[in-house]
């Protein structure tokens, strides 16, 4: 079936705690999102079949639409070419654990760095970095590599030429730790050797036949540059090859993803979901040619990518927080950030036995959803920390290459930074994605919007945005297919812009003011606004509507020009509208005590609109 | 099709369970298929190869990998004993200043890499043996992999769990389902046993049930922070069951003060004085597992097991139970499963289901916040 041909598609994503489906049509000239639906992810006891919620997900569709979409002759998506059922049916996974690995390097901040990108960017959990020089006795790491069990090892180390003698070692320490995958007793596991490829035989006489041994090209073939492509796309092979075949139900899920072409059936992969919101959002960054970040928060981990300059190039970088999440991870949230940074963000006073007995119910019955507001507002603070850490461990790993020499001009001089210097840079953030349940699902947009600010404290001029209904796994696995389909439903029906958000940043004089904006409202009139410091507020300004502006800030601010500097340019309105935050960056800062945050946060809470008004009872009051 | 799969956890007077016992590697099976075998019996075992040291010869000599072979006292694959001589060097006219390398383990010498210089030094295998775990018979083997046993038993499964298999006799040592674990009743008649509390156990009451020499409780709920207290640690990832605190615990409802489900209790209180197999190991992500008490039956208890549950398929008439607030724990049957998405208390837009609570009342619920109950 030809591209233009198809009509109907078929997308799901089986999360770790729910199965997500949507169906996706060719309506009056355009493809549209038409419905959603979704199910708990049955990879668990008593179902142990991942193809249930994926029936069960569908089946709502089906419920909805009115039309047939499953296959009547044997359990699987109705996928035809004479116009029952879909044209196309894709899928993307992150359940079963996703794809874990550990990653071997010679030297950790360089090639072992180097290989974790690699892993990541192939959207799997790097669950161990093995390196030469990472202080730990072979032994150790030996016992290390058998107690994890990855599913894969990739090793990498040595720059094409060099020493081999490091790289032939973690080879020796792979093959004395003999690891069994953690799934079927029976296969071996498969190791990617990605290193320099004068020490390929070297390598491969040291594994022999303890493993399944794929070799690919040098990840870091010189210092100064990285291939990570073909290590990632080996990756990606052997995930589907090897992990996903092994997990409860895939070997038939994957059998039912594909489309007809010409009569001929052809099966499309299953891609794991971050490697498929990844690719949307670097298409995103590409498209627009804007710096970009995006954060997906699940239920078991939180993945954060972004696309910002390293050398005047886009770099585009992702990293997962393996255990931050809303559901099975929750717990491990609290055990991160500490209780007393989850509370912080409670705008209600709550006892702590309370709060950690809620948390751990939620832990161990993760498909669970708060009913109540109060439980509502417990979860978006959770969320906020799991948020919040997971861009702190994304700055450490989106840098720049470490151990390359750098020229410098004498116009450096006075703007040195170091080789291994974080990319992320929030004052030079354009666009911020949020997706995943708790950010695209929450009741109002503007608790979206709140989130995102808290946690990843954009700087200046910001526009935040989400992803509507969680749909951006599915539309990165459908690019892959249909990047037309995938293209329109994204900029029609899944990216739900906020608005923008502006930030000064900089030294803050309590209670001063810390920036002006001077608007052209669309309708010709002017307007001043003050961002006073510890202040929010929030204009109204709808999607689509611009103004053009000034924003002055106070001697030493920042507001994307330099301190001090005014800035001058198009803000952007969305679904909340434009937000003014005065709480101040380099350091944001709650109030200590406990009195004075509570009523802070439910100023701000009431600025924006975030809750309903009886959020202010809950607790016992103010 | 008005239905949805729901996670439940199981509570079955009469179940026939299978027990998949595998070892860690490959190994030998030691029984047949239809033997009849107790929990204590070992049915596999197998030897996990010797932890690994990693000399560097090279580099001690002082002397270029490639030269190491002729130094060499032993050939790879051979035994060595702890400070037995592995390599030597040649020192000054192969008499004087002789740098010697010896063995710091009693087990192999396996490998040599004239790359790195480097030597693996294994030591002995580890003999490991699986029993099992449950009274039954052997319905599979799973040729040097290990059995799967098959028992006629009540089978309650809890939600969360730490310490791992234990055996033991059952002893309900609370009047009621919503009654605390008070101190007074772990008397020295409980060492050994399996105790079936109520809503709840204190820390400090559960410490006195370690010092008694109970093997496991299984109870209501228990508050997080003394989780925390008798871990050391607050738990991150819900992977449980290596814990060492010598006894397992299961809690059949959850974190706080929650009366056990009136089902599980009147259960685990008619099979009093049974053997019972416990494992607290609890797995909340991928392959999720769930602690359990598997409650072999005797032959004059064997009843017929009902066929007619449906794993996880929810329907009309369902029994099911609330499993978060604000009816957390009620109990009731499903009216409805309206498929268009409900407004909640939250504000969020939900699938919903509508049930009717068995003290009185309806309720509209989100789909994902009751679990099915096998009545």
């Amino acid at each position: 079936m030809a591209a233009r041909e198809i009509k109907s598609i078929l997308a799901t994503d089986c999360g770790s705690t729910t199965t997500k489906s949507i169906l996706i049509e060719w309506r009056d000239g355009r493809y549209r999102l038409i419905r959603r639906g979704e199910a708990p992810t049955t990879v668990e006891a008593p179902a142990e079949d991942v193809t249930k919620g994926v029936l069960n997900a569908v089946g709502e569709i089906e419920d909805l639409e009115g039309r047939q979409f499953l296959n009547d002759e044997k359990d699987g998506v109705l996928v035809s070419e004479d116009g029952r059922g879909v044209d196309v049916y894709c899928s993307t996974s992150s359940a079963g654990g996703g794809l874990q690995m550990t990653v071997a390097g010679v030297v950790k901040s360089m090639t072992g760095e180097s290989a974790q990108r690699a892993a990541l960017g192939a959207g799997a959990i790097v669950m161990d970095v093995v390196a030469s020089n990472d202080g730990r006795l072979p032994h150790e790491k030996v016992a290390d590599i058998r107690r994890l069990r990855p599913d894969m090892i990739l090793l990498s180390g040595g720059i094409d030429g060099g020493t081999m003698d490091h790289v032939v070692e973690l080879a020796e320490i792979i093959r004395a730790a003999d690891p069994k995958p953690r799934f079927g007793v029976g296969y071996k596991l498969p190791v990617i050797y990605a290193g320099n490829k004068d020490a390929r035989k070297a390598v491969a006489d040291q594994l022999g036949e303890t493993v399944e041994l794929k070799i690919v090209d040098n990840l870091r073939p010189v210092l100064e540059r990285e291939n990570l492509s073909p290590a990632r796309d080996t990756i990606h092979e052997l995930f589907m090859e090897h992990v996903m075949a092994q997990a409860p139900g895939y070997a038939k899920l994957m059998e039912w993803t594909g489309l007809y072409e010409n009569g001929k059936w052809r099966n499309v992969p299953i891609m794991p979901t971050p490697g498929a919101v990844g690719k949307l959002i670097e298409t995103v960054a590409g498209q627009l040619n804007i710096h970009v970040m995006g954060v997906d928060i699940g239920g078991a981990t939180t993945d954060v990518f972004s696309v910002f300059d390293s050398e005047g190039q886009p770099v585009f970088n992702r990293t997962v927080s393996a255990n931050l999440g809303m559901s099975y991870s929750v717990s491990n949230v609290l055990a991160s950030a500490g209780m007393e940074n989850v509370m912080r963000w409670v705008p209600f006073h709550m006892d702590e036995a309370d709060l950690r007995n809620r948390i751990r119910n939620k832990m161990i019955r993760p498909t669970t959803i708060p009913q109540e507001l109060e439980e509502l507002i417990i979860e978006q603070a959770i969320a906020r920390e799991a948020l919040r850490l997971a861009l702190v461990q994304h700055r450490e790993l989106a840098v720049g290459l470490k151990g390359v020499a750098q020229e410098r001009t004498i116009g450096d001089a006075f703007d040195q930074s170091s080789s291994g210097a974080t990319l992320v840079d929030m004052m030079a953030l354009d666009l911020l994605i949020g997706s995943g349940g708790v950010l695209s699902h929450a009741p109002r947009r503007c608790q979206t919007a709140h989130m995102l600010i808290d946690s990843f404290l954009p700087e200046g001029v910001t526009m935040l945005a989400v992803d509507s209904i969680f749909m951006m796994p599915h539309l990165g696995v459908l690019s892959e297919v249909h990047p037309q389909a995938a293209t329109e439903v994204f900029d029609n029906d899944c990216l739900i812009k906020l608005g923008h958000c502006v930030a000064p940043a900089g030294p803050v004089k309590r209670g001063g003011p810390l920036a002006e904006v001077r608007m052209t409202m669309p309708d010709g009139s002017t307007r001043t606004e003050g961002i006073n410091s510890g202040v929010m507020k929030l204009i109204p300004l709808g999607t689509g509507e611009k103004v053009s502006a000034e924003i002055v800030p106070a001697k030493g601010l920042d507001v994307g020009e330099g301190p001090g500097r005014t800035w001058t340019g198009t803000l952007e309105g969305g679904v909340v509208g434009l937000v003014l935050d005065g709480r101040g960056r380099r350091p944001f800062n709650l109030p200590e005590d406990d009195v004075k945050r509570v009523e802070k946060l439910q100023e701000w809470s009431a600025a924006l609109n975030t809750y309903p008004e009886r959020f202010l009872s809950l607790g016992g009051g103010r | 099709m008005a239905f949805a799969y729901t996670p439940g956890l199981r509570v079955a007077a009469v179940a026939d369970i299978l027990k998949t016992r595998r070892l860690p590697l490959k190994g030998q099976v030691l029984v047949k298929k239809g033997d009849i075998v107790s929990a204590d019996t070992v049915v596999a075992r197998t030897e996990l190869p010797g932890n690994v040291k990693m000399l560097n010869i090279a580099n001690i000599l002082g002397v270029p990998s490639q030269d190491i072979y002729e130094l060499l006292h032993v050939k790879e694959g051979d035994p060595i004993e702890e400070k037995g001589v592995l390599a030597q060097s040649k020192g000054l006219f192969g008499r004087f200043f002789r740098n010697t390398v010896r063995s710091p383990i009693t087990g192999f010498f396996e490998t040599f890499n004239e790359i790195t210089g480097q030597a693996v030094l294994r030591e002995p295998p580890i003999p490991v043996q699986i029993d099992a775990y449950v009274n039954g018979t052997v319905d599979e083997v799973l040729p040097e992999e290990g059995v799967v046993i098959s028992t006629h038993c009540t089978f309650v499964q809890g939600i969360f769990g730490i310490g791992g298999e234990v055996r033991g006799e059952l002893r309900t040592i609370v009047d009621s389902p919503d009654q605390e674990v008070m101190p007074d009743r772990i008397t020295p008649e409980c060492a050994g046993k399996i105790l079936v509390g109520g809503s709840y156990i204190s820390n400090a009451t559960l410490r006195r049930a370690i010092a008694q020499g109970v093997r496991a409780v299984v109870v209501g709920g228990f508050d997080d922070k003394d989780l925390k207290d008798l871990l050391g640690y607050d738990l991150g990832v819900a992977i449980t069951g290596h814990e060492k605190k010598g006894i397992t615990l299961i809690l059949t409802e959850g974190f706080g003060r929650m009366t056990m489900a009136h089902g599980t209790f009147d259960l685990l209180k008619s099979r009093e004085g049974m053997m019972a197999s416990v494992n607290g190991a609890t797995q909340i992500r991928a392959g999720v597992m769930r602690p359990e008490v598997v409650i072999p039956l005797p032959a004059s208890m064997i009843e017929k097991v009902d066929q007619t549950h449906q794993a996880g398929a929810m329907d009309l008439g369902s029994f099911i139970r609330c499993i978060r607030a604000p009816h957390f724990g009620k109990l009731g049957k499903v009216t409805a499963l309206p498929p268009e998405l409900k407004v909640v208390d939250s504000e969020a837009k939900v699938r919903v289901l509508e049930v009717e609570f068995e003290e009185g009342g309806r309720a509209i619920v989100p789909r994902a916040n009751v679990e099915l109950i096998e009545k």
